[in-house]
């Protein structure tokens, strides 16, 4: 593979506008990720957030505007092994059991050949990701018995797996309990020392709090903030002087 | 002489065999994917193909192998379309399958029995030539079943998480729609077309009650599959009837002594072990007194320009000689 341009952003967003059953849900929504960046991508249930996150990932078609990943349209994108994605999800299981260890492995597919085995190297990726999730003792668990919150840490050991440069969560954390979601924020910390991206939807960003270099505020489809994280959220009273709405980035 | 002297026996073994194993290759992937009844609107559309195959005078092995993929093929583009009107489309194809193909057989002028044989299988009727198209089908069936199985698990387990690891999902959806196709031809002469369902799906069932992972009850169903299929084949040389009914017949009981056992196992186990404690208490942090700084004026980040030192899962500001750390709304002193 030739070396990316670094200068392309990780993700680039321009006019765009999804519909979904009659209804456009995003109206012209511009936004530009580059490289290294945390954004948190926050809003109100319904408010577009993961129509948004799943159009940026290629799953939902746009009807005007354009979607670019790493420089890339996301039709023609094919590196899919510098993404990791964490859907917005409420269940693991499927129709027959699987194990922690096989859902988690799945997240290997974008390396993996067709008709090759497991090789001893993604083992060993696999007990990683498992470790930084906190279930590598329950890597031979079926994942139907899991608790919500852990079936959730699974799902975030499948996208870590393959070590992605993009990480595309939507909700990782909902459900997970608070040490857990500690230990995701220093798998996350460390990730983003190295440079990877990410971008995160959470209602409750609780130890992620720290990482993030840049929020996005959702409103009906439409991105109302655009700015430093504090501002936008809740930390909103710890700034005395003024309405949040003062603050830069709120945009009319 | 023994029935495995018999030539019609061992070939409707050696179909059997194949049967056992590729149906519950491609149920499990069904089953996991929810779509248990596939297996049995093919069946029902080959129908038509048999019919095609006997009307025309070709072998109804290839007829029916090529209606039941167009048919699978049908199923899928309507699944994957996902409209409401699709469930109705689907009716349509199922019956007309059904209705068609005895209708033609009639035009055919073959009776009732010789559609029997197909509906229900038959030990005497798979001949050499079939039996080599079922050799093939099935060794392919089982080859894609085995060697594509991270990625067919893949989709069948999270279809968008597939898409967005590159996986080709229309491709291995139609895949696996056209491997059911082919394995219901398979599975046609020795559990029928109206029953060959039940062999996808009733094994898969039975592995569940003492598997955890896909892999080992893949690997159960099929063992179950075989046993099954051959020992139905079996019973039904020496009760003369038809090979189907004694398969489905042997694949039920088997779950139903699979349930009672798996019950009874987990009831034991769930006694003898009891859930382990959740939280192991080493490791979690003792909660600090908590002390709120009182009327803080400052939003800290990473960019605040305070120095941000890790303090176990959290960050703290040095902040006038105090350490902040956020805590929902508000600061904390730490
Ligand atoms: N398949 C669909 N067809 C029609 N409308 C849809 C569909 N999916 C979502 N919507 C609508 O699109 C809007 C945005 O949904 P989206 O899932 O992006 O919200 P969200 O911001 O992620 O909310 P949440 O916080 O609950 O996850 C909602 O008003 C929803 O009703
Ligand atoms: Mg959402
Ligand atoms: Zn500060
Ligand atoms: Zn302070
Ligand atoms: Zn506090
Ligand atoms: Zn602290």
């Amino acid at each position: 593979m030739t070396p990316p341009n670094t200068a392309e952003p990780a993700v680039q967003v321009a006019d765009l506008s999804v519909d979904l059953g009659g209804r456009l849900v995003l109206r012209g929504v511009d936004l530009q990720i580059r490289r290294g960046e945390v954004v948190a991508v926050l809003g109100t249930n319904g408010s577009g957030k993961s129509t948004l996150i799943r159009t940026i990932v290629g799953l939902l078609p746009a009807a005007r505007g354009e979607v670019n990943l790493f420089g890339t349209p996301v039709r023609r994108f094919r590196q899919w092994n510098r993404i990791g994605y964490v859907p917005q999800r409420i269940t693991a299981a499927g129709g027959v059991p699987a194990t922690v260890a096989e859902v988690v492995s799945s997240g290997l597919l974008s390396k993996r050949r067709l008709f090759r085995p497991l090789k001893t190297a993604e083992r060993a990726a696999v007990d990683e990701a498992l470790e930084i999730v906190d279930m590598a003792g329950q890597r031979k668990d079926g994942v139907a018995e899991l608790s919500g919150g852990q079936q959730q840490r699974v799902l975030i050991a499948r996208a870590l797996v393959s070590d992605p440069e993009l990480l595309i969560l939507d909700e990782p954390t909902a459900g997970v309990d608070l040490a857990s979601q500690g230990i995701f924020a220093g798998a996350i910390r460390e990730r983003v020392a190295r440079g990877t991206t990410v971008v995160m939807v959470s209602h409750d960003l609780g130890p992620m709090d720290a990482l993030i270099d840049r929020s996005i505020v959702l409103r009906r489809g439409r991105i109302v903030y655009d700015g430093a994280p504090h501002a936008s959220q809740t930390h909103a009273h710890v700034h005395p002087h003024g309405s949040i709405q003062d603050e830069p980035g709120w945009l009319s | 002489m023994t029935m495995f002297e018999l030539e019609f026996m061992q070939r409707a073994l050696i179909a059997g065999l194949l049967t056992g194993l590729s149906a519950p290759a491609i149920g499990t992937y069904l089953v996991q994917r929810r779509l248990s009844l596939m297996g049995d609107g093919i069946g029902h559309i080959a129908i038509t193909g048999v019919a095609l195959g006997l009307l025309t005078g070709t072998a109804p092995v290839l007829t029916a192998v090529l209606v039941a993929i167009a048919g699978a093929t049908a199923i899928e583009l309507v699944r994957a379309r996902g409209k409401a009107s699709g469930d109705v489309a689907l009716a349509l194809l199922f019956y007309g399958g059904i209705a068609g193909g005895v209708l033609l057989i009639g035009l055919a002028g073959q009776g009732a029995a010789t559609l029997n044989t197909y509906l229900f299988g038959s030990l005497t009727t798979v001949s050499p030539s079939d039996l080599y198209v079922v050799v093939g089908l099935a060794v392919a069936v089982l080859v894609v079943a085995i060697g594509l199985g991270p990625q067919l698990f893949a989709v069948c387990q999270d279809e968008e998480f597939a898409r967005v690891t590159g996986l080709r999902v229309q491709l291995l959806n139609l895949l696996i729609a056209v491997m059911a196709a082919v394995t219901v031809t398979v599975a046609m002469r020795t559990v029928g077309l109206l029953l060959v369902s039940a062999l996808m799906v009733v094994p898969v069932a039975t592995a569940q009650q003492f598997t955890r992972s896909f892999r080992s009850t893949f690997l159960t169903a099929c063992a179950l599959g075989v046993t099954a299929c051959l020992a139905g084949i079996i019973t039904s040389y020496n009760a003369n009837v038809a090979p189907g009914a004694t398969i489905v017949v042997l694949a039920l009981a088997g779950f139903v002594v699979a349930a009672i056992a798996g019950t009874l196992v987990r009831r034991r186990r769930g006694v003898l072990a009891p859930l382990p404690d959740e939280e192991p208490e080493i490791g979690v942090p003792v909660p600090a007194p908590h002390v709120v700084s009182s009327a803080h004026q400052h939003a800290h980040d990473p960019k605040c320009g305070h120095p941000a030192v890790e303090h176990g899962d959290h960050v703290d500001y040095v902040h006038d000689g105090h350490l902040h750390a956020a805590h929902g709304d508000h600061w904390d002193e730490h």
